[in-house]
């Protein structure tokens, strides 16, 4: 299917464009006109204080919610309106606020679920034992468990996840993402509840995968010291709506950016 | 005519339904569990009010009896099988509530055996002649109590301290403990209002028809949560209204000869098409999950 | 460590199969009493009733109370291909294994058209709904004309070969077992795990969770239908009655015992209740069988307040098989 892909100034194809986004609930209109573009590669900010509409708009770009006004675009293909599990099909995983994972599955089980949909093996193949599931079964063990030396989880690759403590959770929540091949990763606050030292490494954890997978990445965060290191762009949220966006130190300069977050 | 009298004994069941329907939408609303065993709490209020016969012989008083009973019970059921299940799966809820439910009903059957005892000094017989309509004395009280109970309900929900705070439970437990409100608390009146109108359910069915055995509350119970799941779970006059309606349902289909052997298929039949075409119910509110 | 796994992996498979040659010789010398192939058959079903339901309680996190109601469709529909097949190729084992087929098939038609609204929506609705189409299936069989079904009397279903009835419903258990243990030991088992642990982010990892649930449901019902078309061989003649919503909680029973999630925990538990239900049914008569009822209730209610109390939790991690073992090895490293 010929796409019509959008391509910024500078001739970088642009992996989001999210369109006059809105969403209302009852009267409330949570998320009100955000339009966000993002190039290919970036490591792109969404900030803002809390209940500014933040983890809405990655609940709008995974299809949890449907948005009652606008679009959005992954490399060009509009999304709008499509199944969560669609919307990871096509190329955007995310990881939760609250971390969410398969707790009564090792840590390696939880990475080949993110496997899921790269490696085939139909229902039948599988009940009969042919040999398609045997090498499908071994591929998804493999290429897991490269992931998770990626990620330095490879040591507890046994354990539940239930079992990790708090700041591998986080990793691991990311690795299975990745796992699931996107083209675009969004990271609801990956570094809430993290002491400086797992801050620190979560931060040049998101830098190698950037560079070794080329992806793009949208992450939600509070922790300015690595919004300020690490984001090339950002958007800051207030009341639903876009208060100002632009590169990183422009915006997090911006008097009116300053007064949302710190007050008058 | 027929239609008339078979809409009026409607009214009277539904009534009964709505009642029962009521404790399973409260609990549902606030404890955000299926409590299974609400129906046999009917079952056991029937045992309490003929036992208290046996021993006072006085209906009203049995009645009482049945109440404050079946209010110790629900409350007990709630501490000690519900309340160490607070923050689990809803899973092991739910199968923990169908092992009270089986409880109750074994519990009730070594106890009383398994032939139905029949109270009759409850039953209330007779009948007002409006012309060619004859309508019984326990439709009437039947549709009075049900009224009049409803209506209490809802001032108590809407104006006392209580009632507001249950609200405030439903609508989110965790905010509602940190404005101070001892949701423990509220969860424990929850299950006593419930069991004390599950116990009102249980003469309202005996009076009509004085026949007890272990399974008296498993049937209407079920059947009432049908009637809470079709009104809108969680709502009080969502379960009055299912309550209502599935009574209507019932007693018309069961006064068509073609179709009563199929009641009970007609009136589930209900359940999964409102839940095709409305899944919160008729006055229920779609929530969001919280992602 | 690779027989270590290959146990691990085909060891139930080698006992049940032992436990039917053993029979099976017993039965051709003559070794075995009816009583004793009445409960073969009895634990053969009841095998197959609590590993289906396992699939959707242990491993896909939902409840259903109709699987009864689908052993239901399977008993009579399978029952009556059976009797109308008899005139035309006989009583033999072709008739049992299109009846079995049938039975199966027509169940799993139910459970596409009962989960089909109901598993769209929360886990407590598939409950009461599937108890529902239990009820619903049990009056449509019951008030149906006495031609079709027999009516209050029961349909009456061929009798097959007493001796050889068990084996048969033996080779179906190794076959329901192999379907449920490959199943669940795949990517498609860990997509099923995935969503009973964490619906969202199993939406969100893109695994389909509808076409899931779906599929766990309608296999279930299959292999419930399967059961009830033994039960009926196996009892001549069915009454509606049998399958109430009693018997479901009789099976939810065998899985939650067993444990939740364990396909070996619930062969055991069937096989341990209905040998005593069996073996109880003629020492416990009128009221004092009820007793069997309650000990099943109290049961449930302590395993699961045990397995799942939040405030039992460091008391269960303390006191649990696994970390027993660790400590006895630790100790004897030390010692």
């Amino acid at each position: 299917m010929a796409e019509n892909k959008f391509f910024a100034e500078d001739g970088r194809e642009i992996v989001l464009k999210a369109d006059h986004l809105c969403i209302q609930f009852g009267g409330l209109k949570a998320v009100d006109d955000v339009n966000i573009e993002i190039k290919q590669g970036e490591l792109y900010g969404l900030i803002g204080p809390n209940g500014a509409g933040k983890t809405t708009v990655f609940n709008l770009l995974t299809g949890v919610y449907k948005p009652t006004a606008g679009r959005f675009f992954l490399c060009g293909e509009d999304l709008t309106g499509k199944a969560p599990a669609d919307v990871n099909k096509k190329g955007i995983a995310r990881t939760f606020q609250n971390i969410r994972l398969f707790n009564n599955l090792t840590v390696i089980e939880n990475v080949m679920v993110g496997l899921s949909n790269q490696i085939p093996c139909s229902v039948p193949e599988s009940i009969f034992r042919l040999p398609r599931h045997r090498k499908s079964e071994r591929e998804y063990y493999e290429r897991a468990l490269e992931l998770l030396r990626v990620f330095k989880l490879d040591e507890y690759k046994d354990y539940l996840a239930a079992n990790l403590p708090y700041g591998k959770q986080r990793k691991l929540e990311i690795a299975r993402a990745m796992a699931t091949n996107p083209k675009l990763l969004l990271l609801d606050e990956p570094a809430a509840g993290m002491n400086p030292n797992e801050t620190q490494e979560l931060m040049d954890v998101i830098t190698f995968i950037r560079e070794k997978f080329n992806i793009t990445i949208l992450l939600i965060e509070h922790d300015m010291r690595l919004v300020g290191g690490i984001c090339e762009k950002l958007t800051v949220l207030n009341f639903g709506t876009v208060l100002a966006s632009g590169a990183t130190a422009e915006v997090l300069s911006d008097p009116e950016v300053v007064k949302a977050y710190i007050g008058e | 005519m027929d239609f008339i009298t078979a809409l009026i004994n409607g009214l009277s069941s539904g009534g009964t339904y709505a009642m029962i329907a009521i404790g399973y939408t409260m609990v549902y609303g606030i404890a955000k569990m299926l409590n299974f065993a609400h129906g046999d709490v009917i079952m056991v209020g029937g045992y309490a009010m003929y036992v208290t016969l046996l021993a006072l012989g006085h209906p009203l008083i049995a009645v009482l009896a049945a109440v404050i009973f079946c209010i110790i019970l629900g409350v007990t059921i709630e501490r000690f099988a519900y309340r160490p299940l607070r923050g689990a799966s809803p899973l092991a809820v739910l199968i923990t509530a169908i092992g009270v439910s089986y409880l109750l009903q074994s519990l009730a059957q070594i106890i009383f055996g398994s032939s139905p005892k029949m109270p009759l000094q409850l039953q209330i017989s007779g009948a007002v002649k409006l012309g060619a309509l004859s309508v019984d004395y326990s439709t009437i009280l039947t549709i009075t109590v049900t009224v009049v109970v409803m209506a209490i309900l809802s001032l108590f929900v809407k104006y006392s301290k209580t009632g507001r705070a249950m609200v405030a439970v439903s609508e989110d437990r965790d905010a509602a403990l940190l404005m101070g409100i001892n949701t423990n608390a509220i969860i424990t009146i929850t299950f006593a209002i419930g069991s004390a109108l599950a116990a009102i359910a249980g003469y309202m069915m005996l009076c009509k028809a004085p026949s007890l055995s272990n399974t008296l509350g498993a049937m209407p119970g079920i059947k009432a949560f049908t009637a809470a799941v079709i009104g809108g779970i969680g709502s009080i006059p969502g379960a009055m209204l299912g309550g209502l309606l599935l009574g209507i349902v019932e007693s018309i289909s069961y006064s068509i000869p073609a179709i009563a052997p199929y009641t009970d298929a007609v009136e589930f039949s209900i359940l999964i098409i409102v839940l095709l075409v409305k899944p919160s119910g008729i006055l229920g509110k779609a929530r969001r999950e919280k992602v | 460590m690779k027989t270590k796994s290959f146990l691990k992996n085909y060891l139930n498979y080698a006992i049940i199969a032992l436990v039917a040659i053993i029979f099976t010789v017993l039965s051709l010398t003559g070794g075995t009493s009816p009583k004793e192939i009445y409960l073969l058959e009895k634990i053969a079903i009841s095998i197959i009733l609590a590993v289906s339901l396992s699939m959707v309680v242990g491993f896909l996190g939902e409840l259903s109370l109709g699987h009864a109601g689908f052993m239901c469709v399977g008993a009579y529909l399978g029952g009556k291909l059976a009797s109308i097949l008899e005139p035309i190729i006989g009583n033999g084992i072709l008739a049992l294994i299109i009846s079995v087929l049938a039975g199966g098939i027509a169940a799993a038609i139910f459970g596409i058209i009962i989960g089909l609204p109901a598993l769209r929506l929360r886990g407590d609705y598939l409950a009461i709904v599937t108890l529902a189409f239990g009820e619903i299936i049990r009056s449509v069989v019951m008030n149906a004309p006495e031609k079709l079904f027999g009516g209050t009397l029961g349909l009456e279903t061929p009798r097959f070969d007493k001796k050889y009835l068990f084996i048969i419903a033996f080779a179906l258990v190794l076959i329901c077992l192999a379907v449920t243990q490959n199943l669940m030991r795949s990517k498609h088992g860990r997509a099923i795990t995935s969503i009973r642990d964490n619906e969202i982010a199993a939406r969100a990892t893109g695994i389909n969770v509808t076409k899931y649930k779906l599929f766990v449901f309608t296999i279930s019902s299959f292999f419930a239908g399967i059961a009830g078309v033994l039960y009926s061989y196996s009892n001549y003649r069915i009454q509606s009655a049998n399958f109430d919503y009693n018997y479901s909680i009789e099976i939810l029973v065998m899985v939650v015992l067993g444990g939740i999630g364990s396909i070996n925990g619930s062969i055991i538990a069937a096989t341990l209740i209905t040998f005593l239900n069996v073996n109880l049914q003629t020492k416990l008569t009128g009221d004092l069988a009820v007793l069997q009822n309650l000990f099943y209730a109290a049961i449930l209610i302590v395993i699961v307040i045990y397995k799942n109390a939040p405030a039992l939790k460091t008391f269960r991690e303390k006191y649990s098989l696994a970390n027993l073992k660790k400590r006895r090895k630790e100790k004897d490293q030390n010692g």
